[in-house]
């Protein structure tokens, strides 16, 4: 078949339109005017302010500690509930795997909406605790249903074999299940994280009046007007995320390159 | 053989329970019981300070049937449409595209796609303000072109809204076309095109036909959410537009009331379900395409 160039032609333009309000966001981070509407020349100025600003620091530090709570819990929940469903088929783990992978279906705000209203019964006081709850209830999902999915392929004779063999549950487990499951565990979180981290509908309802997160923070600064420290903001999240996957590329070839080698 | 054989499982057996009991009572406690007493809230009636009065009733159902709670109703759904609509019409031919290309670019378009993914979806948006605003880049672009002469002022319009939308779904859509597309077997296309079916026919019958489930699962995956992203009618549309998630989060917030916010929701939650009951009664799957 031959190939067509319009279909390369489409994927591009549309790929450079959606970078194009990321682009304008950096860009105007060095803007000297306040207004997004004149360019009056180039300065920093934005981004010292972005650095003195406390509030924001200190929503950051929240959103990653939530993050990486929430991702933690999941982790241990959603792998072991897998692993523990794995090889049986009863209709009560379905149920539970359905109900579980609620939070990603439904409308983030009725979850929201959900937690206030159960927090609020339970007199619970809202704050990091509600929030890791509320994060962990979406968090899971993400991490069960991956490994999950990796554990349906997986061939259980090994396990077997090192049962045989006379290895404990728990070596079995560390050596020949954990290596197998890991890249669906990776990935799960990978997702769930970003979620975590960006989530603003879920984290407005059970925040409390003392803890911000990041996304909440924007939020609430958007909403009072022009703030050209978030195009700063978004300029150093943006060369964060690609430090990270640079990282993240160049230790994939490293892993990879001995093997190549042989 | 077989002996040792039903031992060995009884063994695993025993521990898989163990495993399962964080998973259990995770769920059953901040899943199913949270979502079990919103139903139950909605039929409760706010106390007259603060919470809730635990006495049965159906006036906050009454309450959305009034014309005004309808009409929010009626304009979320239109938005959610029009935006799905949209997120279809460019989603779906970049994902079935992405999946044609070759390995190395596939890997390269799923980080193009993620990478904005991974920036707060809030700052993404706040590059659509500069876009809009009143003698902003859209302005000055098309004035400088001479379409217009005078600043459109698009920000705080319907228009800037569904592209917020459109803009913030469109990873989901293009990710479940793409995941379904991509498992689809080529070999089917050419030999229909073989057998003497046009390009259109080809498409039409075979590649359409099988990357339906992941166009489906794009549009439950793009219009559910849709419905509660008042952050984006909030930041796009100024108060202009409401939405049923503006309502709860205004009933909640400055109205108190949080059984009628229940009762917007568990209506919500009912059409969300039903949208996904549709979608596996037309694909005969459970799984949501692409979803992960």
């Amino acid at each position: 078949m031959k190939k067509k160039k319009w279909p390369f032609v489409y994927v591009a333009v549309i790929t450079v339109l959606t970078y194009i309000p990321i682009l304008l966001t950096v860009v105007y981070s060095f803007n000297t005017s306040k207004l997004t509407s004149v360019w009056e020349g180039f300065s920093l100025k934005w981004y010292r302010e972005l650095f003195r600003d406390r509030d924001l620091g200190e929503a950051l530090m929240n959103s990653l500690i939530l993050a990486v709570l929430s991702c933690t819990f999941a982790v241990l929940i959603g792998t072991s509930g897998a692993l523990g469903m794995s090889r049986r088929k009863r209709k009560t783990d379905e149920v539970v795997a359905y109900v579980s992978t609620l939070p990603i279906m439904i409308p983030e705000i009725i979850l929201g909406m959900v937690f206030l209203s159960v927090f609020s019964l339970m007199g619970l006081p809202f704050g990091m605790v509600t929030l890791v709850i509320a994060h962990t209830t979406f968090c899971v999902p993400y991490i069960f249903t991956m490994v999950r999915a990796r554990l349906v392929g997986m061939d259980h004779s090994l396990e077997e074999a090192a049962l045989d063999l006379g290895a404990t549950k728990w070596q079995v487990f560390c050596d020949v299940i954990l290596p197998q499951i890991l890249p669906a565990i990776l990935s799960g979180v990978l997702l769930a994280f970003a979620m975590s981290f960006d989530d603003v509908v879920i984290s407005i309802f059970v925040t409390g009046p003392k803890v911000n997160t990041l996304p909440v923070k924007i939020y609430t600064k958007l909403k009072t007007g022009v703030t050209p420290e978030i195009n700063a903001l978004a300029t150093v999240m943006l060369i964060v995320i690609l430090l990270c996957l640079m990282g993240a590329y160049l230790l994939g070839r490293k892993v990879k390159a001995p093997a190549g080698e042989k | 053989m077989t002996k040792t054989k039903t031992k060995g499982n009884s063994r695993r057996r025993s521990g898989n329970i163990g495993l399962l009991i964080p998973m259990y009572v995770f769920t059953i406690l901040f899943v199913a019981l949270p979502i079990l007493y919103l139903f139950l809230l909605s039929f409760l009636q706010r106390a007259q300070v603060w919470g809730v009065d635990f006495t049965f009733t159906l006036d906050n159902y009454k309450r959305i049937l009034e014309p005004l709670y309808l009409d929010t109703f009626w304009q979320s759904l239109k938005l959610a449409f029009t935006a799905t609509f949209f997120v279809a019409l460019i989603g779906y031919p970049y994902g079935y595209f992405m999946a044609r290309m070759s390995a190395v670019w596939k890997r390269r378009m799923l980080l193009l796609i993620m990478i904005p993914f991974w920036t707060s979806a809030l700052i993404r948006l706040y590059g659509w303000i500069i876009v809009f605003r009143s003698n902003g880049v859209l302005d000055k672009i098309l004035m400088g072109l001479h379409l217009t002469d005078q600043p459109l002022k698009l920000l705080y319009t319907y228009p800037a809204v569904v592209v917020g939308m459109v803009y913030s779904l469109l990873p989901f859509m293009i990710l479940a076309v793409y995941s379904s597309a991509e498992k689809l077997d080529m070999s089917l296309v050419e030999a229909s095109r073989d057998l003497g079916a046009s390009s259109w026919t080809a498409f039409w019958t075979v590649s359409f036909r099988l990357t339906l489930p992941g166009l489906l699962s794009g549009v439950v995956l793009s219009f559910i959410p849709s419905m509660g992203l008042f952050f984006i009618a909030d930041i796009l549309g100024g108060n202009k537009i409401v939405l049923v998630g503006s309502v709860i989060q205004e009933q909640i917030t400055k109205g108190r009331n949080q059984p009628f916010a229940a009762a917007l929701s568990a209506v919500l939650m009912v059409l969300t379900s039903v949208m996904i009951r549709l979608y596996r009664k037309i694909t005969g799957t459970s799984q949501l395409e692409g979803m992960l």
